[in-house]
């Protein structure tokens, strides 16, 4: 049972170029002046950065990464859909067992922390 | 909880614990900022999971938030020099 926790600083550095990238890609697409569509796309490339970043090496991660290959949507959960237990609110959690999704959960939450904290600094960072 | 049930039918080798279980729930209730710093007092399983679910909910609350706000990234026609100096900065 790996129970190791992320190297944080690590994971925000990948999980930051990741997403710089992704959005330097979308701000050259067309379609980007619709404030909706804007606001999903960038959640979207959140998301998939943040599994990128973090690799095949959690179930967690693969689980968002298989959603992405299959070109299954990655929203549709959170706001829209509000999830009380906790399979629901990890990646991949219903086909796991308890001890995996209890130790998947650990390491989604420090990956979940860094990317916050690297999304705030992007912020403060881009509106002087 | 299954592990209970199984306990006297399989191997020392291959069951899971529930000290195990305890385990990796005290760890969970270390990360959570509203009940970690009950250090003496741990909390119940339930009332950790419980915890566990809301601060997951607000995570995910909080990158919608800033998803929002950052998506005027996007149609910046800076988006380059802008982005640059971000990364740069973060990977200082």
């Amino acid at each position: 049972m790996n129970i190791q926790p992320p190297n944080s600083s690590s994971i925000k550095s990948r999980f930051a170029v990741k997403f710089v990238q992704a959005m330097k890609r979308l701000s050259k697409r067309r379609g980007m002046g619709d404030r909706y569509k804007r606001y999903r796309a960038t959640r979207a490339a959140a998301r998939v950065s943040l599994a990128a970043a973090v690799g095949p090496e959690r179930a967690w991660s693969r689980a968002v990464l298989r959603r992405i290959k299959k070109r299954r949507g990655l929203i549709g959960r959170t706001t829209t859909n509000p999830r009380r237990n906790l399979r629901g609110l990890v990646p991949g959690g219903k086909g796991m067992d308890y001890c995996s999704l209890l130790s998947e959960t650990a390491h989604y939450i420090t990956c979940l922390q860094a990317q916050v904290q690297v999304m705030q600094d992007m912020l403060h960072l881009s509106s002087p | 909880m299954s592990s209970r049930r199984q306990r006297s039918r399989q191997s020392g080798a291959s069951r899971i614990t529930d000290d195990q279980i305890a385990d990796l729930v005290s760890k969970l209730q270390q990360l959570i900022p509203e009940i970690r710093s009950r250090r003496s007092q741990k909390a119940s399983a339930s009332k950790v999971l419980q915890e566990t679910c809301k601060y997951i909910r607000n995570l995910h609350q909080e990158v919608d938030d800033l998803s929002h706000r950052l998506s005027g990234l996007l149609q910046s026609t800076d988006a380059d020099s802008a982005q640059a100096a971000i990364i740069r900065s973060l990977l200082m």
